[in-house]
């Protein structure tokens, strides 16, 4: 029943968030291509211009450019692997019968809504850190050193951190899925015999896959552009230890002012989020025709 | 035929849940404890009871003026969230119920944006700030967290507005009823339930986002996130005021999180896990 009216009208108010949107893309990402091919500090504005591929040739250089990607790299696979298997395995155990489940639930689900620079700052302070933190103290109570987590293992206290963030966002969407999970066939299996384990890997987990693709499609693009955790507690370090490539571009930009570099390795980052949006849009996108 | 539950599988399960989940809430909790202590008290070595005094509360809002930065999480949080509505409800409800072939690619490409990162745009919005003014005011970042929610926000009302039945609409044009009113007397009351889940969720998350609210503000237009991160650098004693601080950054939200779980599954898999 529509009418040209109608489709007018419907264009016109789709065409606000639509132009928004563009112009919010658009324009700032063509000032970093630009920038990207150009000698430019704005503490040195003399020896501006076109330098061609030189900011990305400097970028790709730079030692700390391969640490950055290893160490964005290592992010989000240590913390994908460690939520998706905690995830499978709490939701699990929360999808059994138990007395107080509403309370578990928001005790488990609690850490999501925790604000990025809170979360980092309570486990350097309150929990990680060598002279005060819980860690050192169970440490002292069975006789051993504490350990000085963001000096010795400043990568693993980032993901640490990072991935105590996103157990619950997994297993909340795991619990979701595994309660849709049709409870005769769960039954049916049981009467033909199977076992917990390959009910599991028979009917469970083909049914959690879907579930399990999109937490990883998600994760990875909020896991590419972890910030906050690195800033407040390692700030990169120590060298380039805990840096990743949002880091590092930070560092450029704002920290050392080479302009020419940090938008080159914007681009990269720009192109790396857009291999994991290709998968990420191929799958939301199935959903759609459904 | 459902299979009895046998009290020792239910105190198993039980036993076992509740310890994982205190595990996983410890810090939160440990953090809510450690703010009602002294910070001599503080640094004594781990203590589940606290003297209970809330000076360090007194001192976090008289030393830094903590308010102001809460006041401006607020303002952001909802302003930003209140702007998002008033765009993308118009546009998921002409997607929902005017679909045409192309509505499939707009959603798509909207969701793209949000995959963008926010650091290879970092300089030049930084660029547009500085020349418009708009560095640490209240109305920049209140556009750019909207800007950055805007695809979520959409999304997720689209999926709400797509499950209201056409019929109610169809019924109501044979009454009579204009296109705007059929928006606002008809739509909107069916639809009040899942604006309101999006606004929630989208207060959430512009509470939380923690890139632009540190990067484009330094005092004026700061929020909590900024806030706390300044306790990067500790100053002598400060576990019991970093503890008082975040426990009231994380408050409102927290309990805010714990009714919205369902909504936060649907709103942060665009509808792909319900």
């Amino acid at each position: 029943m529509a009418t040209k009216q109608t489709g007018n009208l419907a264009r016109f108010m789709l065409a606000p968030s639509v132009l928004l949107l563009f112009v919010w893309m658009i324009v700032p990402l063509a000032f970093t291509l630009w920038f990207s091919f150009q000698q430019y500090n704005p503490l040195n504005p003399i020896r501006d211009g076109f330098i061609g591929f030189s900011n990305y040739m400097l970028f790709f250089n730079n030692p700390a450019f391969a640490a950055a990607i290893i160490n964005t790299l290592l992010i989000v696979v240590c913390v994908l692997l460690i939520t998706i298997i905690g995830g499978i395995l709490l939701a699990l155990l929360l999808d059994q019968p138990m007395w107080g489940q509403g309370i578990v639930r928001i005790l488990v689900i609690s850490p999501f809504f925790v604000m990025p620079p809170v979360a980092a700052l309570v486990w350097k302070n309150m929990i990680m850190h060598p002279g005060y933190g819980v860690f050192a103290d169970i440490a002292r109570f069975f006789g051993a050193q504490p350990v000085d987590w963001f000096a010795q293992y400043p990568l693993f206290s980032v993901i640490l951190i990072v991935a105590w963030q996103w157990l619950p966002f997994a297993t909340l969407i795991l619990l979701t899925s595994l309660q849709s999970l049709d409870g005769e066939q769960k039954e049916a299996a049981e009467m033909d015999g199977a076992g917990f384990v390959s009910r599991f890997i028979y009917l469970t987990l083909p049914h959690l896959s879907r579930a399990i693709t999109v937490v990883v499609l998600i994760q990875t693009i909020f896991l590419l552009s972890v910030y906050a955790e690195i800033l407040v507690t390692t700030n990169g370090g120590p060298g380039y230890a805990s840096t990743n490539l949002p880091f590092l571009v930070y560092q450029k930009a704002l920290l050392e002012f080479k302009i020419g570099q940090a938008s080159a390795g914007g681009i990269i980052a720009v192109i790396l989020a857009n291999i994991v949006a290709f998968f990420a849009m191929r799958a939301v996108g199935k959903n759609l025709d459904k | 035929m459902a299979r009895a539950v046998t009290t020792r599988h239910k105190t198993i399960a039980t036993t076992a849940a509740w310890i994982v989940a205190l595990l996983i809430f410890f810090p939160i909790l440990y953090t809510i404890i450690t703010s009602f202590k002294s910070e001599q008290e503080a640094i004594q070595g781990f203590s589940l009871i606290p003297s209970g005094t809330t000076e360090s509360y007194a001192e976090v809002q008289a030393q830094s003026g903590y308010f102001h930065f809460f006041l401006n999480s607020v303002i952001l949080s909802v302003g930003s969230t209140i702007l998002a509505l008033i765009i993308a409800i118009p546009a998921a409800w002409s997607m929902a119920f005017s679909p045409t072939k192309r509505t499939k690619d707009i959603l798509m490409w909207m969701l793209s944006t949000k995959m963008m990162p926010a650091v290879a745009v970092l300089f030049p919005i930084y660029l547009i700030f500085r020349d418009s003014g708009l560095l640490d005011s209240r109305i920049g970042l209140m556009i750019m967290l909207m800007l950055i929610n805007l695809p979520i926000v959409v999304w997720m009302l689209y999926t709400y507005f797509r499950e209201i039945p056409g019929e109610i609409l169809e019924a109501a044009r044979m009454d009579g009823a204009s296109l705007w009113g059929e928006i606002w007397h008809v739509l909107t009351p069916i639809a009040v339930p899942g604006i309101a889940s999006t606004m929630l969720l989208n207060i959430i998350l512009a509470w939380n986002e923690a890139f632009w609210t540190i990067r484009l503000t330094t005092t004026e237009a700061a929020p909590l996130t900024a806030f706390i991160s300044s306790f990067s650098s500790p100053q002598g004693l400060f576990w019991a005021k970093l503890s008082a601080a975040s426990t009231l950054a994380i408050a409102p939200i927290l309990i805010m999180g714990w009714f919205s779980q369902k909504q936060l599954v649907r709103g942060l898999t665009f509808g792909a896990v319900k």
